[in-house]
């Protein structure tokens, strides 16, 4: 497997270079290799690139961090405590989108973490997904989560399944399994849209502990109505930072927070100048016309 | 070995996409454009992993006579079913898969849609319970909006859409904002972790 892998690696490069070469060849030579409108979005780019990588160096340093507490993350350990108590399984949902989709890849980082506390209790773990590439995605999560956990021999690959391709039919098969299984613990991170409420209703009658975070402020009402805890848009990208408690992790969480007060600053700024019409509208310019 | 290869991709991966954005060179455009597509293709093929895994899962527990065997085995026949139509007769109108899609899977997807009314309102029989003060001020401003989009709103009093606009105008929309900039930079944040190889736990 690991030679075939590296076999394919130059393949991959060589195929990059022949499908670049015809288009590279097509570029008349006046055409400009930088989009001067995006100007302002590489300078907050590289200013954005720059701080969470001087807090990770400081990180790798040995600086510790501190991160408030949030209670939706304390509490998935509690929730696969309390279906280990039940003998019932733990339920989790990494969205309803593929894997290009960011929210996916933080709702399988996550997954990462709940396995590896359902394998140390030997709690049973449910993953229905809805797209082949994250169902691929998610058990290799799983299975490297047991393995770090000593229990490679208790994963399955069925732990992950695959039940429908359809937004509905999706919904249907998770209330079949609310209904069968009773998992004590429902866990949703990741992208959802008009299904949220239809499982985590669901899941609030068949009496399971919900924890959801979404970064869709449209459905996060829903969740907030209907779930125990849930992790609010950013917090559903810093969960598996929390979870991990790793310095280089907890680094970059830091440095996005000295963004957020960057940006701040700008807003505020930006609101007097033009509210004073200072400044010829540069903030205007800066972050409305661009 | 394995995980340096997928952090390499990745990072290569996300590399160029980044140079697709903020460059205007169409040598750069298409070649990013040209690895979406492969992402497309790469998702096509996937699809068959997904039939293996529903196939496998659904076909072991008919034979063991699990828990609702039944409802699996009528999902399987449907699997097998839709597939064959379409792959025999197409998938244009009046074929058998059109049939079986416009008058099963439809209107059942329709219904699950459907359900959603009843879901919403015992939700917010819950959420609105007027248990403390933020509770109340939720109910308070959930009435106005409710009723100042409603015509019988306007009746009881004409200037309540005026005031249920300004509420999700100025601040629901401020907290959206703030919950939005959040998840932005947020993601960006993720984002430079998995192009640096910091997260990995997604691949196992």
């Amino acid at each position: 497997m690991r030679k075939r892998k590296i076999v394919s690696l130059p393949i991959i490069l060589i195929s990059f270079f022949i499908d670049l070469q015809p288009a590279l060849a097509t570029v008349p030579e006046s055409t400009p290799l930088f989009r001067v409108d995006r100007f302002n979005i590489l300078v907050l780019f590289i200013v954005f690139c720059a701080v969470v990588l001087l807090y990770i160096r400081s990180a790798r340093k040995g600086k510790e961090f501190f991160i408030r507490k949030i209670n939706g993350l304390e509490a998935i350990e509690e929730g696969v405590g309390r279906a280990t108590e039940m003998g019932r399984p733990v339920l989790f949902i990494p969205g309803i989108d593929e894997l290009d989709e960011i929210q996916t890849i933080a709702g399988l980082s996550i997954l990462s973490r709940v396995a590896k506390i359902t394998a140390q209790y030997s709690t049973p773990l449910m993953v229905p997904v809805n797209y082949p590439l994250v169902l691929a995605a998610a058990q290799e999560s799983i299975k490297g989560a047991y393995l770090d956990a000593g229990k490679g021999d208790d994963y399955k690959p069925e732990m992950a399944q695959y039940v429908a391709g359809e937004q509905f039919a999706f919904v249907a098969a998770v209330h079949g399994i609310m209904h069968r299984d009773k998992p004590a613990t429902n866990v949703y991170m990741g992208a959802f849209y008009a299904e949220s409420l239809l499982l985590a209703e669901e899941g609030q009658a068949s009496g399971a502990i919900q924890i959801a975070g979404t970064a869709n402020p449209e459905q996060l009402p829903f969740f907030i109505a209907a779930c125990d805890y849930t992790l609010m848009g950013e917090e559903l990208f810093a969960a598996s930072s929390y979870l991990s408690k790793e310095p280089l992790m907890l680094g970059s969480l830091k440095g996005q927070d000295w963004m957020k007060i960057l940006l701040v600053i700008c807003i505020l700024l930006g609101v007097i100048f033009e509210t004073l019409n200072i400044g010829g509208g540069f903030f205007y310019k800066l972050f409305i016309e661009h | 070995m394995k995980t340096q290869f997928n952090i390499a991709i990745a990072f290569l991966s996300g590399f160029i996409m980044i140079l697709a954005f903020f460059s205007a060179n169409p040598g750069i455009v298409n070649f990013s454009q040209n690895l979406l597509t492969w992402v497309t293709i790469v998702g096509g093929i996937s699809l068959l992993l997904g039939i293996v895994s529903i196939l496998k899962v659904n076909l072991k527990a008919i034979q063991a006579r699990g828990k609702d065997w039944i409802f699996k085995l009528v999902l399987v026949l449907f699997v097998l079913g839709m597939s064959v139509c379409g792959i025999i007769w197409g998938i244009e109108e009046k074929t058998p898969f059109d049939w079986l899609f416009q008058n099963i899977q439809s209107p059942m997807m329709s219904t699950m849609f459907s359900i959603l009314a009843f879901f919403i309102a015992s939700a917010a029989y819950r959420a609105f319970r007027a248990r403390t003060l933020e509770a109340t001020i939720l109910l308070i401003t959930a009435i106005i909006v409710m009723l100042g989009r409603t015509p019988l709103g306007q009746a009881i009093w004409d200037k309540l859409p005026t005031y249920a606009d300004w509420i999700m105008a100025y601040p629901n929309l401020a907290v959206q904002r703030g919950i939005i900039i959040g998840a932005a930079l947020g993601a960006a944040a993720m984002s430079l972790r998995i192009l640096l190889g910091i997260e990995r736990t997604y691949m196992g």
